[in-house]
Order: C-alpha cells, then sequence, then structure tokens
C-alpha cells in the first residue's frame, strides 16, 4: 500500500494493464506526449508508443465512434474525454451506438470500451470544463457508469472497467485529481462495478453520495458528530447498476437519508436514488423522515465568481442531515 | 485497362477515365480493352442486383401487406453496394452499412433469412452470424462512419489482414461523424473505403441542398485522402475503382472517398411519399441507366446472357427467396424476456426484475 492521489491512481492503473495486456490502448486529444492536460496519462506515451497512446484529431465524436470500432476489430481502448463537457460532442455516439450496440446485435458484438473523464467543478475552470450531469450516461440503457472517490476506488474500478466486457464510462472526480489522497494496493486489484461500500458507519441518518460528494459527505459528518447526530456516509461507487442491497441495509438502520449530488437539481442521480428507496417496501417502510437531496441550483454550471455559491458544501450537507433528523 | 484517354490519377492509383469512371455505358458498351471482370463473374454479379431487387421488391409488397416493418430499398442502387462487395474478400474484410444495403450485405454473407427477419422486425435480423464481417444495419445516418475508420484502423494496428468498406449516402456527407471519421481515417492511414452513395435525394431534400461543394468526391481533399466520383450504376467501375482502393488501403496508404452517382429508382422508405417533391420525369430519366438493365445489354453483346437464360435467372432468384421467406415465417421470435440478457454481459438486479415482470412472474 502507497499513499497516492487520484491521478496518480488512474496513471498507474493504465500503466499495469496496457502492461498486462496489449490490446488495451489509449485514445484521447493530448493524451500522448504531454500526458494528458491532468497528466493522468503520463509516461504512457514513452513506454507504450504512439500506437497504443495516441493523439487523436479534436474529435470527440470521432474518438468514441472509431473507439466502437477499435473494439470490433480486437482491441480494448480507453478513450480519454479531455473534460465532461465535451461528451456532449460525442453523445450521439455513446449513446446511440456504444451503449445499444450488444443490444441491437443481439448479443453478437459486444464492445469492451472504457471511456474516462474528468467530471465536477470547484477548480474555477472556464465555462464547460466543469459539469457534472451523470444523469445523461446514467440514462442510457448498456452503459455503466462508475464514479470513484478515491485512489483505490480509482485504480479497482477503472481495472474492473477496462476488463468489463461491455462499455463503462469512468467519472473521476476532477477536483480531487491531486487534492485527494489515500492508500492504494499495488499489483492486481479489482473493485467489482455495481457495489456500494459504506465510508462512514453512523446511526441516525445516511448520506449517500458519489465521486467529490463522498468528501463532502465526510465532512458534513463530523460536523454532525460534534452536534450528536451520528451520520452513516454510503459511497456508491458505481451508479449503474446501482447497489440497492448497501443502501437498504443503511436506510433500513437509520432510518433517514439525505443524497448529495453536484449537478442541478431536476431530473438528476439523486431523484434516481431517491426513488429507486422509495419503490422498495422494506426501505420505504424503514425511513422516518421525508428524504432529502442537496443538489446544485437550476442554473447552468456558474461563473468562478459564483462557484463555491453553486457547490454542495459540508454546510449544505449538515442542514440536510439536521432536517431531517429534527424532522 | 489502358485504353481510356484520360489517365486520371488518384492517390497514386491510376483509373483510365475521367470521372465520373465509367467502364459501361448505359447502352452497355465497354469503354475499355477488358472488362475488369470474367463473364463468370459478371453473371455472379447479375444475380447478386437481381436477388438484392428482387428482395426489396418482395418485402415492399410484404410490408405493403403489414408483414413488415418499415423499411429502406435499394432499388436502382444495386450495383454500388454488390460491386463494392465483390472487391472484397467475405473472410477478412469489412462491410459496414448505414440500412440500404441489403444486396450488397446479402453478397457479402448475410444470410437472406436474416435480411428477411430483419425486415420483420425481428432481432434475430441483427445478429450478425460468427465469422461475417459486417456490422448490424444503422439507422443514423452517418454514425456507423467511424466505426468502420475504428475497425480499419484496429485491423493496421493488430497487423490482422482486412480493409474495410462503410456506405452511405449523400446526405450522409453533412454529417459531423462523417467529416470526423473521414479527417480520423486520413491521419491514421485507415485501411478504409468510404463509399457515398450519392443517390440525388436525402428524403426529399436535393444533393444541391445538401452542399455546395460541386461534387462530394472533393471533399476529401479536405481530408487529404484520394477522392473519386465513379457511375455508380455501372458494376464495373463500381468494382474496378472499388478494388484498387482495397488495394490501396491493403498496401498501407490508406483510406480512399468513392462518391457513386446513382439514383433512388425505387423510394426513401416505405413510410415515404415521393411524389409531395420528387419531379416524376427524373426516375422515368434514369430507368435506362437502371444497372442491371447495362449489365445485361453487355453480357447480351458478349453471348453470355439472353432472354431465356435471365427468365432461368429469375426463377432461380425466386425460388431462393420463396424458400427464404418460408423459413423465415417459421423461424421462431424470441421472447421479450430474452431481450434482457443482450443488454450487458450479465443481467443487473433491476434488468432480471424487470425481465420477470415482462415475463409475467411479477418479481
Ligand atoms: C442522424 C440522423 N438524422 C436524421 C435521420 C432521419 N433520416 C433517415 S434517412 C434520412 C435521409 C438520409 O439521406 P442520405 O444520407 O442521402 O441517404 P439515403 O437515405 O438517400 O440513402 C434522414 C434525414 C436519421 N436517420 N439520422
Amino acid at each position: 500500500m502507497r499513499e497516492v492521489t487520484i491521478v496518480e491512481a488512474v496513471r498507474e492503473t493504465l500503466a499495469y494493464e496496457m502492461a498486462r495486456d496489449e490490446r488495451v490502448m489509449v485514445l484521447g486529444e493530448d493524451v500522448g506526449k504531454t500526458g494528458g492536460v491532468f497528466r493522468a496519462t503520463d509516461g504512457l506515451y514513452e513506454t507504450f508508443g504512439r500506437d497504443r497512446v495516441f493523439d487523436a484529431p479534436l474529435a470527440e465524436s470521432a474518438i468514441i465512434g472509431s473507439a466502437i470500432g477499435l473494439a470490433v476489430s480486437g482491441m480494448i481502448p480507453i478513450a480519454e474525454i479531455q473534460f465532461m463537457g465535451f461528451t456532449h460532442n460525442a453523445m450521439n455516439q455513446i449513446a446511440e451506438h456504444l451503449a445499444r450496440m450488444r443490444y441491437r446485435s443481439w448479443g453478437s458484438m459486444p464492445l469492451p470500451v472504457t471511456i474516462r473523464t474528468p467530471y465536477g467543478g470547484g477548480v474555477r475552470a472556464p465555462e464547460m470544463h466543469s459539469d457534472a450531469f451523470e444523469a445523461f450516461f446514467t440514462h442510457c440503457p448498456g452503459l455503466k457508469v462508475v464514479a470513484p472517490a478515491t485512489p483505490a476506488d480509482t485504480k479497482g474500478l477503472l481495472l474492473s472497467a477496462i476488463r468489463d466486457p461491455d462499455p463503462v464510462m469512468v467519472l473521476e472526480p476532477l477536483r480531487g485529481y491531486r487534492l485527494i489522497k489515500g492508500e492504494m494496493p499495488d499489483g492486481e486489484y479489482t473493485v467489482p462495478i455495481g457495489k456500494a461500500h459504506v465510508a462512514r458507519e453512523g446511526a441516525d441518518c445516511t448520506i449517500i453520495a458519489w465521486s467529490a460528494q463522498v468528501e463532502v459527505a465526510k465532512r458534513a459528518a463530523e460536523e454532525a458528530d460534534k452536534q450528536g447526530v451520528s451520520v452513516e456516509v454510503v459511497d456508491l461507487r458505481t451508479l449503474v447498476p446501482m447497489d440497492m442491497e448497501t443502501v437498504c441495509e443503511s436506510v433500513a438502520k437509520t432510518g433517514r437519508v439525505v443524497v448529495l449530488q453536484e449537478a442541478n437539481k431536476t431530473s438528476g442521480f439523486a431523484a434516481e436514488v431517491i426513488a429507486s428507496i422509495h419503490e422498495d417496501d422494506d426501505c420505504f417502510y424503514a425511513l422516518k423522515a421525508p428524504m432529502v437531496r442537496v443538489c446544485g441550483p437550476d442554473t447552468p454550471y456558474p461563473v468562478q465568481y459564483f462557484e463555491e455559491e453553486y457547490l454542495v458544501t459540508p454546510d449544505k450537507a449538515l442542514r440536510a442531515v439536521l432536517k431531517t433528523v429534527n424532522a | 485497362m489502358k485504353t481510356m484517354p484520360n489517365q486520371i490519377d488518384f492517390g497514386g492509383v491510376l483509373v483510365d477515365a475521367p470521372p465520373p469512371v465509367q467502364l459501361l455505358d448505359t447502352a452497355g458498351n465497354l469503354r475499355a480493352d477488358q472488362p475488369p471482370m470474367t463473364d463468370e463473374q459478371a453473371m455472379e454479379g447479375l444475380r447478386a442486383l437481381l436477388l438484392g431487387r428482387r428482395f426489396d421488391e418482395l418485402c415492399i409488397l410484404l410490408q405493403r401487406r403489414g408483414q413488415m416493418v418499415t423499411l429502406a430499398p435499394g432499388i436502382g442502387q444495386e450495383a454500388c453496394t454488390v460491386g463494392s462487395a465483390m472487391a472484397l474478400r467475405r473472410d477478412r474484410d469489412w462491410f459496414i452499412p448505414q440500412y440500404r444495403e441489403a444486396a450488397g450485405q446479402l453478397y457479402h454473407g448475410l444470410p437472406l433469412v436474416q435480411a428477411f427477419l430483419w425486415h420483420m422486425g425481428s432481432p434475430i435480423g441483427f445478429a450478425i452470424p460468427e465469422g461475417v464481417k459486417m456490422m448490424p444495419f444503422n439507422a443514423g445516418v452517418a454514425g456507423h462512419v467511424p466505426h468502420a475508420v475504428g475497425i480499419a484502423w484496429g485491423l493496421k494496428q493488430q497487423k490482422k489482414d482486412g480493409v474495410t468498406i462503410a456506405h452511405f449516402g449523400d446526405g450522409a456527407t453533412s454529417q459531423g461523424d462523417f467529416y470526423e471519421a473521414a479527417n480520423l481515417a486520413g491521419v491514421v492511414k485507415a485501411p478504409v473505403i468510404l463509399f457515398c452513395q450519392n443517390n440525388e435525394w436525402a428524403i426529399s431534400t436535393p444533393r444541391s441542398l445538401q452542399s455546395a461543394a460541386p461534387t462530394l468526391a472533393q471533399k476529401a481533399a479536405a481530408f487529404g485522402i484520394p477522392g473519386i466520383q465513379i457511375d455508380g450504376n455501372d458494376l464495373f467501375a463500381v468494382y474496378e475503382v472499388t478494388r484498387r482502393a482495397v488495394e490501396r488501403a491493403r498496401a498501407g496508404e490508406g483510406p480512399t472517398l468513392i462518391e457513386a452517382l446513382t439514383y433512388r429508382l425505387g423510394i426513401h422508405t416505405t413510410a415515404d411519399d415521393a411524389s409531395r417533391y420528387e419531379p416524376s420525369h427524373l426516375k422515368e430519366d434514369w430507368k435506362d441507366r437502371d444497372p442491371i438493365l447495362r449489365l445485361q445489354r453487355h453480357l447480351e453483346r458478349r453471348g453470355t446472357w439472353n432472354a431465356n437464360i435471365g427468365e432461368a435467372m429469375e426463377a432461380e432468384v425466386k425460388a431462393q427467396l420463396d424458400a427464404a421467406w418460408a423459413d423465415a415465417q417459421a423461424s421462431p421470435i424470441p421472447n421479450i424476456g430474452e431481450s434482457f440478457t443482450k443488454v450487458f454481459a450479465e443481467m443487473t438486479p433491476r434488468l432480471r426484475e424487470q425481465q420477470a415482470q415482462a415475463e409475467g412472474h411479477d418479481a
């Protein structure tokens, strides 16, 4: 075990798998010589060469569309989209082709494609570089979506994603790339897709979070502790397929639910989490208070000046916890 | 082939004719010293054109009777798909269709029964059989062009022997995916042939509204790849130019854009009403340029084809279609429950639950 940042976890995992399996290749904008704008692919070009670490033309749809073809030909492509905001440019390929090909071809054309993209705001980036709209992807049948919050989970989930026989979208917490450090197991280490994880145990209220919001949840939990409220944090880790077993176990224990979501509120993934809890009899009857979601407001992601007010903070999360506990 | 006066060089490959390249004129006269294929191959090509034509006609009829779903026939354009497929090797070259290419797909190995099932709305029609180098038809215009480029690029990376061809229409060349894919193909020198069937129409939108570029082939210049315009109703020209593009690709010289001039002699789809926009004389004008007639005329001159042979061929094709249609009707259509198993390699808990509901044993 070593302490690494998230971006180091990404890089080491890519290098590990590329060394193990020569079918694995990386393509994306600026992933080669410069090692990616976040250096997530740093050093890979030197080790694996231009063909396997490919500086693609600036064309997201071609990156994803050609990754589909590469997979059909027998390669295992990992496509990087430089910022999540630019996945829109490839949405046709992701939603209409990548996600649907196994189904369209009645199982005859599986696509082991991984898409990695940094997501979320909080780093004072220009417009379109801070989006966090995971719900666009969780709404695509045929696509798995993971959103790790720690270096270990980043490695474990990325490795599972690359080896998965189906397309997986790996959403990486942009603002945690260097900020979040943690222990990461060396060598072979996978985290199963579809398994959530209790990041902190508690008794009075469950905060459900993923990606960068897990840190926010943990900090809110610490504050809540000081006020005598014991908070459990469930880190979903995988959004599709969601691990309802772990969620329901926690809800059964605490009876109270707060969901954190960085993206704007309307039609976001938090709504899916809440509806899923609502639909589950055991979960629903365990509830002692209405569920609450803490989300971004329904404006586009703001200019830098308003960024801090826009984001979900530990303080906002804490207020939501106290509201449910006192309901 | 050296008689044509104007040798034009497209990316190092000589085509002995001015664009649009034509080797057979409308009357079936050969415009070269020698045909690009043997009479036997030409007869095989003729049979494939006819099979595609009669398949489409039968499917339209069945659709009108309520036995098939909305479909897009390739009537009048068969030489594009068959001629280009004839330049491929079935066991290693990939044929990536849009939605109007049944004739070429059948030639490249799509089982006829499956083609019927596809138009019946059965999912089996979309399952690519083991060993067939093809992707399922794509209802989204141009979305498959980057897939074809990706396959070609991947084959090249793995040093596998093979090229890919993507078919698409004139409307598709206005799509971002066409530009992005063709551009990438040029950069990685993908062994791919981008085959545009310019049939003058994108539903009701005429070619002139699609682009101010005088030809679609010239778009290739922007990608740094060769582009060439050909007569798409001339099986020989399609075959020969595609064959040279394939050779080029195989030699590591990269992609070629082919614009084949053709015409939609049939309908856009069974859901379209062309009388709202298509001047009626156009179809009449093009009827004489029908690729099947042209090849028959040529082969008749060579003494290879006559009305009797034609009748026998029709009868054979009809028998083949009847048998496959009977098989398709007898072929069981899967239960919706099975479709839940085709989303991922393994069903998610939620899909399992939904499958149980769909099958009537509520979870
Ligand atoms: C991306 C996309 N936009 C719109 C449509 C609806 N549509 C289906 S066919 C078609 C026209 C396509 O024309 P063209 O590319 O010339 O091919 P053709 O149908 O003439 O063979 C349109 C607009 C579609 N299928 N895909």
